[in-house]
């Protein structure tokens, strides 16, 4: 799949502290490009660059296989953390100044304006001012200037903070009706849920460094420890579980499970595969539950961040 | 993309549309005009003020040195002493009592005079008698030396002194008074304008960052083509609110001068005093025919490129640097610490104009201060007037472009930087830093 964004060793310095050191990302077109990271890593600084908001210090961005220019300006929809709206100003005119601002002509504005106002029924908002809108529809306003001049590349940043969960929903389905559409997305977010609802590829930045990044499956697939979940039925407990102990590694486990008799994650080497260990399950006892134990983005976040 | 006419137009709608915009637009000429004629109002009260002055001329020699005016009535008292005519005057509740001995000068004139009062009298009414006086007394010693009363009026004369430059134009002392009004009118009005749309601007700004909406505009635009347009944009409301406020003012007291009756013109302060006293030797033809010969020699064509020039670039230079001030900050109340650097020049150049290039308009002061780019818009506007080489305004003017594009550079960049930072107070040595990033 080509990469519709492509930075080349980013590296952005604000006097003597590095904000990003010599991050690379790529970005498939079509995907949700989760960017991840802990407060003050620098993922904001990053999407400032592909914005175009600031300049880096060394390395390159490009769009298209372009190197970002003023006009890229319009190929991308941007929806920061920090937002807000002119208080005073009535709703349609602040979009309608905001759509143009993007480039788009006025009539072809006011036209997608009222599509989208229809579609989020919001169509009655349009002489209101924002000051006396709350603050969830205020968002869904933020909303639809990101996305009205249909860029090439969405950057939604915290897109769900502020909403409650129906009108979350309502905008995580629209963003992937955007990707399905052939928009492109990055996605930064803390809410680890979805990242993993949405997202098919991540990158984890901290302390200005890149140190994560690649297909959501195939890095929980690296992150995997080989464990899996086992719930087992039998008689005689006890003595199974010593002669497990003996073979394998066994750890506590905390899945739900009817028949508990036996209820436990059991870590094999690398040497061991999943069939020679149920081969092997299956002679002791009658197995009711047996599943991988798959990293969540969660646990992958905290792993990564924690070791670096 | 060019989205300078769009930021420019929002900006000017946001600003002319504010209700309290609307509001200070068209109440503050009612209001000033209100106070002219309150002013106007008070003035004729106090005019028209009776005053009673008792005196009592021991020396029997200015017996019918006063007579009675339509403001004041002078009581002569007679065969009492004087502590009994203080008693009889706080009685009756004159303004004050004059007070003749009989003390009499080697050359047989009074010499000892006295006015006893209540509060201290005004100055217009010591000054009166006192000229009164003197002139009676003049009067007198000159005919005791054996001239007659004749001798006396017709020895007035009355000279006036025509100027004319060696170039043959001609002038008059009023020639000076109208310079000043022209050039301390445009350095003042320079004045204002900055303060009050810098201010403005300045508040746009913070409003921008305080609502948070500053990155999302910024994602689509140059920071630096939103600062110029915000600047554009308030300033065309500015003009727009001071043509209405000229306008409406004009009106207003047309319409006021004709309801009221009041004669704006007739408004007298004691410095008015003064200069009418001193010109009011010449007649009110000669005085008018003078006034228009000083208009018609301002270099009006000058004045009015020069007045264009001068304001735009003086404008420019600082509601930069009110922009960068709004960005750096969170709020309003942050803004004092880097608000003096900008009053400070301006303050000192109202200053310098007003009292220096009155004094001596091609001083080593005034032409040093009219070409430091902070102060010589004001200076230079109201040197103007008083006839300024073409060099030198031009030399000035050069200065202030380059020094105007140098702060805009510098505004923009603590702009740029400024506006994206959040709750922190920056210092001085931060915003230095900021123009490195």
């Amino acid at each position: 799949m080509k990469d519709l964004l492509v930075a080349n060793s980013v590296t952005k310095r604000y006097g003597n502290f590095t904000a990003l050191n010599k991050v690379s990302i790529a970005v498939p077109q079509g995907s949700i490009f989760g960017l991840l990271g802990p407060n003050g890593a620098g993922k904001t600084t990053l999407i400032r660059i592909i914005n175009q908001i600031t300049m880096p210090d060394e390395g390159s961005v490009t769009l298209d296989n372009e190197p970002l220019r003023p006009e890229h300006i319009k190929d991308i929809g941007y929806l920061p953390e920090e937002r807000g709206l002119y208080k005073s100003m009535k709703v349609g005119e602040q979009a309608l100044y905001l759509a143009q601002l993007k480039g788009l002509s006025k009539t072809e504005a006011k036209k997608r304006l009222k599509y989208w106002f229809e579609k989020l029924e919001i169509g009655d908002w349009w002489n209101k001012k924002i000051q006396e809108l709350s603050k969830g529809q205020a968002q869904k306003i933020q909303f639809v200037v990101t996305v009205l001049h249909q860029p090439k590349l969405l950057i939604f940043d915290e897109p769900f903070s502020g909403f409650d969960p129906i009108n979350a929903n309502l905008i995580k389905d629209e963003i992937l009706q955007l990707r399905d559409q052939g928009a492109t997305v990055i996605f930064s977010t803390h809410r680890m849920e979805s990242v993993e609802e949405l997202c098919d590829h991540i990158a984890l930045i901290h302390k200005s460094n890149k140190v994560l990044d690649g297909k959501l499956n195939d890095i929980k697939r690296q992150f995997k420890t080989n464990t899996f979940e086992v719930g087992m039925q039998a008689d005689n407990a006890e003595r199974i579980m010593a002669q497990l102990k003996e073979n394998f590694e066994v750890l506590p486990a905390t899945f739900k499970n009817l028949h508990d008799d036996i209820k436990i994650n059991i870590k094999i080497d690398a040497k061991t595969s999943p069939n020679d260990l149920l081969s092997y399950l299956m002679s002791k006892a009658e197995i009711h539950h047996f599943v991988e134990v798959l990293p969540t983005a969660n646990d992958i976040f905290i792993e990564t961040v924690k070791n670096n | 993309m060019n989205h300078l006419p769009l930021i420019i137009k929002r900006e000017y709608l946001t600003k002319v549309r504010n209700k309290s915009f609307v509001v200070m637009t068209f109440l503050s000429p009612l209001i000033m005009i209100g106070l002219i004629a309150v002013v106007a109002y008070l003035s004729q009260l106090n005019n028209d003020k009776q005053r009673s002055i008792s005196v009592l001329d021991e020396s029997g020699y200015l017996t019918d040195l006063f007579q009675n005016t339509e403001t004041t009535t002078y009581n002569y008292l007679a065969d009492i002493d004087l502590e009994t005519a203080i008693a009889l005057v706080k009685e009756r509740e004159d303004y004050g009592l004059l007070h003749i001995g009989d003390a009499l000068s080697s050359d047989n004139t009074p010499v000892h005079f006295k006015f006893y009062s209540k509060d201290s009298p005004s100055i217009t009414v010591i000054s009166s008698l006192e000229s009164k006086i003197e002139r009676r007394l003049r009067e007198m010693k000159l005919q005791a030396d054996g001239v007659s009363l004749e001798q006396i009026q017709s020895s007035k004369t009355q000279v006036n002194i025509g100027q004319e430059s060696f170039e043959g134009e001609k002038s008059s002392k009023i020639d000076n008074i109208v310079k000043l009004a022209f050039g301390g009118m445009a350095g003042y009005l320079l004045f204002m304008f900055i303060i009050i749309y810098g201010n403005m601007i300045m508040r746009s700004v913070i409003e921008e960052k305080t609502s948070r909406i500053i990155e999302i505009i910024i994602s689509s635009v140059k920071p630096v083509q939103l600062m110029l347009g915000k600047i554009i944009g308030t300033s065309l409301a500015g003009v727009t609110q001071f043509v209405i406020w000229i306008l409406l003012g004009g009106v207003l007291i047309i319409v006021v001068t004709a309801i009221f009756g009041i004669d704006v013109s007739q408004l007298q302060t004691p410095q008015q005093d003064m200069v009418r006293q001193s010109i009011q030797s010449q007649d009110a033809q000669m005085i008018a025919e003078n006034l228009l010969i000083a208009i018609g020699n301002l270099p009006i064509a000058n004045l009015i490129v020069a007045f264009v020039f001068f304001f735009l670039g003086g404008y420019l230079l600082y509601s930069s640097l009110y922009a960068a001030i709004g960005a750096a900050v969170d709020n309003e109340t942050d803004t004092q610490q880097f608000m003096l650097p900008i009053i400070m020049p301006l303050i000192l150049a109202v200053y310098v104009g007003f009292f220096t290039v009155i004094e001596d308009p091609h001083g080593t002061v005034s032409t040093v201060f009219s070409f430091i780019p902070f102060t010589s818009p004001v200076v230079m506007l109201m040197r103007i007037p008083f006839g300024v080489p073409l060099w030198q305004q031009g030399l000035s003017l050069l200065l202030l472009i380059a020094t105007f594009m140098f702060t805009v550079w510098i505004g923009a960049k603590i702009y740029r930087v400024g506006i994206l930072m959040y709750g922190k107070k920056p210092s001085y040595k931060e915003l230095f830093k900021w123009m490195k990033y």
